[in-house]
């Protein structure tokens, strides 16, 4: 690797750069059109600027009813994929045994799969044994797929500590218990809660896995995609996808940081 | 009088199906109450396993292991009246050095003020006061080695294990804790039990060394009998720098079938003493001597020679001598 | 030197805790069961046996009357695969995924040779946050963000009209299979928002390709007479084939199963997400719906399997 960057050629900075423009334009924009004032507001250039939709959007019941809805559900779902994750991870850090890499595609299967596979193979799972589709059944999706990311940041985590940390407390008197819980708990923590954060994340963004395992239940993508179909009012439906953008983007960035600061202590 | 800790035909072994290996093959070793017992011997000879198993961190295959005359054979490490510094020292990141010293302590329920009244006693012991507050990442190499001490020293075991502790530091900083570790145990009286491939660490620091070579004890003695007396070839080579004679060579020059001869026993002769004659073809400055490698008649000989005087030069015709005790006979078989 | 450990060491506890830390110990294949049921388990219940459930839907049919599904073995679904419209709404969305991927390779690479050999330090940081930040928005979001730019009176409507290029856009749009009414409702808009949004997905791995090239190769190859674009073509391009390969199982399988955006942004022609979709919803009509899933499933497994054999596991 270069310490230094050489000079690009112009046409290979003018793509780059262009690429990534491209990817944020976009988003910018929705930023700015929460705050337009046209009623029709995908009209560009925004006439005006205002702040009044987001009072309207605050007065919307069924804005928060979804928004509710989504933080129960990815607080039930994260919680599970933590302990099932962790589980895993404590089994397939070190041990070798037969059957172990087939267990780690197990765990990635649900997201490696595309989102209709997993949402229709689960509808007909629910439908088949007659489980009517509630609340619950979105939460066993929702983990199902939150287990992985949770995995994966404790699996590294496991597989970075150095295994005569535990060695050295059993050595000197603390049992399997203990040593839990001085040595591996601590270590284990910030990995846990940057694979929290990441399902947390996943789980208040998922749409499609969602709208198969829901009954009547409208989370806010869900809702979202409601109203991409079917419009009622554009411009809160701007201000919702601001507060969306706010609600996964602040977690992820968290994890983000958890996860980059214990690299360089290593 | 009981050993302080006995290894009965004790098997290790590791992999599977075609894979199968036996790190360690039937030992047999005893370990006497307050000595310094250096187990030595190269990079997989089965020396860290044997470590392990008496620490409790790897079960044996087979055979009994009883510290203190008590067979603790499937006993988990926290069970067992043995510490342990490991070689690379695994302190508690997460702790600060008094936490990690008095962490014994700690799980066995002592109160706050009393363990860090007794932590604070053992780093003054090992020559770091004040740095209770201080955290691993923050230590040198030689303060951590110091703490893991401390730390393992804490509950009072009746053996200490250092796996290869000294490897990481450099050889002044080596040398001089290899005199503090001995030191510390004349007086704290406790058995140790020393893992190492430093032939010099072994012979300086021990009471008694056990020679081991893939998976088997080659010998046991004093520093002085392993380098003077080898049972085996293996020892010889391994142990100091040798000439190993056979065959016709062997019954030339020393009357038996094969022979030992150390460097440093041979000189030049001065007349009518000379055992051997030959050319120089190489010679090598090691500063405090020189070593002459010698054609004896198609074998070769090294000697080592004081670095003053006349120096032989190579292609020069040289006379050695000897000691007739200087040399040392051998088992004629392949080993 | 020393001072003498005077005081006594203290007890050992013993308690239950103790027996049953001893026993997993003794027996660490016990200690990987516990930790090892309630993942599969839960895995076994609810994943897997709902993955069954699926296949097995997929050999059933539905009774045309009553519109409850009769189990009983029949090939009928596949037999129904293979019909032209549906072998349609096949080729369309896999052709539609292997355009997706064609242009994300060709925006992405640039960026992502940018970022591994040209930017160092804080600006990599940056531009790595760049990439990242979309992936961390919300997807809808990005889709909607989309529907609003793409539509008649919308920004990039605007932006033709400025550059005086509206003639370029309804030429675009009156093209037969891929036009539509408006940028928002065609298949072409359907492309661009596929590429928007796996992008990142293309750029990271690509990028991370790169960077594993040691700059000592690219010296030697200078060194030894080739000119850039030779050294590009020789030397970099084969290296970082995997990461392109790697980034393409993602923007493949994921434009393959998507049936949010073509429906959204899309005209009434279906994808094969659509059809599932609707198939298993409005229709009832389960079991073909569950045939219809495994074509992604085959598609995506032989892509994985064509794809591995140029190396992109390695880089992924």
């Amino acid at each position: 690797m270069r310490s230094e960057a050489k000079r690009a050629p112009l046409g290979l900075s003018i793509a780059a750069w262009g690429g990534l423009a491209f990817l944020h334009v976009p988003l910018a924009l929705i930023v700015l059109y929460a705050f337009s004032a046209e009623d029709k507001s995908y009209v560009f250039p925004p006439p005006a600027l205002t702040t009044e939709w987001f009072a309207v959007a605050f007065e919307r019941d069924d804005v928060w009813r979804a928004i509710g809805l989504s933080l129960r559900v990815a607080a039930w779902a994260t919680a599970t994929a933590l302990v099932l994750g962790t589980l895993a991870a404590a089994a397939l850090a070190r041990t070798r045994f037969f059957g172990r890499d087939a267990i780690t595609l197990l765990l990635v299967l649900p997201i490696a799969l595309p989102g209709i596979v997993t949402g229709i193979a689960l509808r007909t799972g629910f439908n088949s044994f007659e489980i009517p589709f509630s609340f619950w059944t979105i939460v066993i999706g929702h983990a199902t797929f939150c287990v992985v990311v949770v995995y994966n940041n404790a699996v590294a985590r496991l597989r970075r500590m150095s295994p005569s940390l535990v060695e050295a407390s059993m050595d000197l008197g603390a049992d399997g218990f203990q040593t839990l819980r001085h040595v591996i708990a601590p270590q284990l923590g910030s990995a846990l809660l940057a694979g929290g954060l990441l399902a947390f994340a996943l789980s208040f963004d998922e749409v499609i896995v969602t709208t198969f395992t829901a009954g009547q239940q409208t989370t806010l993508p869900i809702w979202m995609l409601q109203e991409l179909i079917r419009p009622r009012q554009r411009p809160v439906t701007n201000v919702v996808a601001v507060i969306i953008i706010a609600l996964t983007f602040l977690p992820i960035l968290a994890a983000y940081a958890l996860t980059r600061r214990d690299e360089p202590t290593r | 009088m009981t050993a302080a800790v006995a290894l009965e035909r004790v098997s290790c072994e590791f992999g599977s199906g075609p894979n199968r290996v036996r790190a360690v093959d039937a030992i047999d070793l005893a370990l006497e109450p307050g000595e310094f017992f250096t187990l030595l011997g190269p990079s997989g000879s089965g020396k860290t396993t044997c470590l392990r198993m008496i620490g409790g961190f790897t079960l044996p295959a087979a055979g009994r292991i009883l510290i203190g005359g008590v067979d603790m054979t499937m006993q988990p490490p926290y069970a067992r009246p043995v510490n342990t510094v490991f070689q690379d020292y695994a302190l508690f990141p997460h702790m600060t050095v008094r936490e990690n010293v008095a962490y014994a302590l700690m799980v066995r329920g002592t109160g706050k003020a009393e363990r860090e009244r007794r932590a604070d006693a053992l780093l003054d012991m090992v020559r770091l006061p004040g740095l209770g507050e201080r955290r691993p990442a923050q230590l040198s190499g030689g303060q951590r080695q110091r703490v893991a001490l401390a730390r393992a020293l804490i509950n009072q075991p009746q053996v200490l294990l250092l796996d290869e502790p000294l490897g990481a530091l450099d050889l002044k900083l080596r040398e001089q804790m290899q005199g503090e570790l001995k030191a510390l145990q004349k007086s704290l009286g406790i058995t140790f039990l020393f893992i190492t491939h430093d032939q010099h660490e072994a012979l300086s620091m021990s009471d008694r060394i056990g020679v081991i070579d893939r998976g088997r004890l080659e010998q046991v003695g004093t520093p002085r009998a392993i380098y003077d007396t080898p049972a085996t070839r293996f020892v010889a080579r391994f142990v100091g720098a040798a000439n190993l004679l056979d065959g016709e060579p062997a019954r030339r020059l020393t009357g038996h079938a094969a022979a030992l001869l150390r460097p440093e026993r041979i000189g030049l002769a001065n007349g009518h003493d000379a055992r051997a004659t030959g050319t120089v073809t190489d010679v090598q400055y090691y500063g405090a001597f020189l070593r002459v490698t010698v054609d004896v008649g198609g074998a070769r000989i090294s000697a080592d020679l004081a670095a003053a005087g006349a120096l032989p030069e190579p292609g020069a015709q040289v006379a050695l001598r000897w000691d007739a005790g200087a040399v040392h006979p051998l088992a004629a078989d392949a080993r | 030197m020393a001072v003498a450990l005077t005081w006594p060491p203290p007890p050992t506890r013993f308690g239950l805790l103790r027996r049953v830390s001893d026993r997993l110990y003794r027996t660490p294949r016990l200690l990987l069961a516990l930790l090892l049921v309630p993942p599969l388990l839960w895995f076994g219940v609810f994943y897997l046996g709902s993955l069954f459930t699926l296949l097995a839907n997929a050999f059933f049919q539905i009774d045309e009357y009553s519109g409850r599904v009769v189990r009983e073995l029949t090939l009928k679904n596949f037999a129904a695969l293979a019909e032209p419209a549906n072998l349609d709404v096949a080729l369309r969305t896999v052709t539609m995924a292997a355009l997706v991927t064609l242009a994300s390779v060709g925006l992405g690479f640039p960026v992502a040779h940018y970022m591994a050999r040209h930017t160092s330090g804080a600006t990599k940081a940056l531009c790595y946050i760049a990439v990242m930040l979309p992936l961390w928005s919300s997807y809808l979001v990005r889709v909607y963000a989309w529907k609003l730019l793409l539509a008649k009176e919308g920004a990039v409507s605007w932006l033709a009209a400025q550059l005086h290029l509206g003639w370029l856009l309804d030429a675009l749009l009156a093209l037969p299979v891929v036009g539509g009414n408006s940028l928002s409702f065609s298949p072409l808009g359907t492309f661009v928002v596929f590429v928007y949004l796996w992008l990142p997905f293309m750029i990271l791995p690509i990028q991370a390709a790169i960077e594993r090239i040691p700059s000592s190769l690219l010296e030697a190859s200078g060194d030894l007479g080739a000119a850039p674009h030779e050294t590009f073509r020789s030397v970099i391009l084969p290296l970082a084939w995997p990461g392109v390969a790697a980034g393409s199982i993602l923007t493949f399988s994921l434009t393959l199963g998507d049936y949010i955006v073509p429906q959204v942004i899309g005209d009434s022609t279906l994808f094969i997400g659509q059809v599932v979709s609707l198939q298993q919803g409005v229709a009832g009509n389960i079991p073909f719906a569950a045939a219809f899933s495994l074509v992604p499933i085959v598609v995506v497994g032989a892509y994985l399997w064509f794809v591995k054999r140029q190396g992109a596991f390695d880089a992924l």
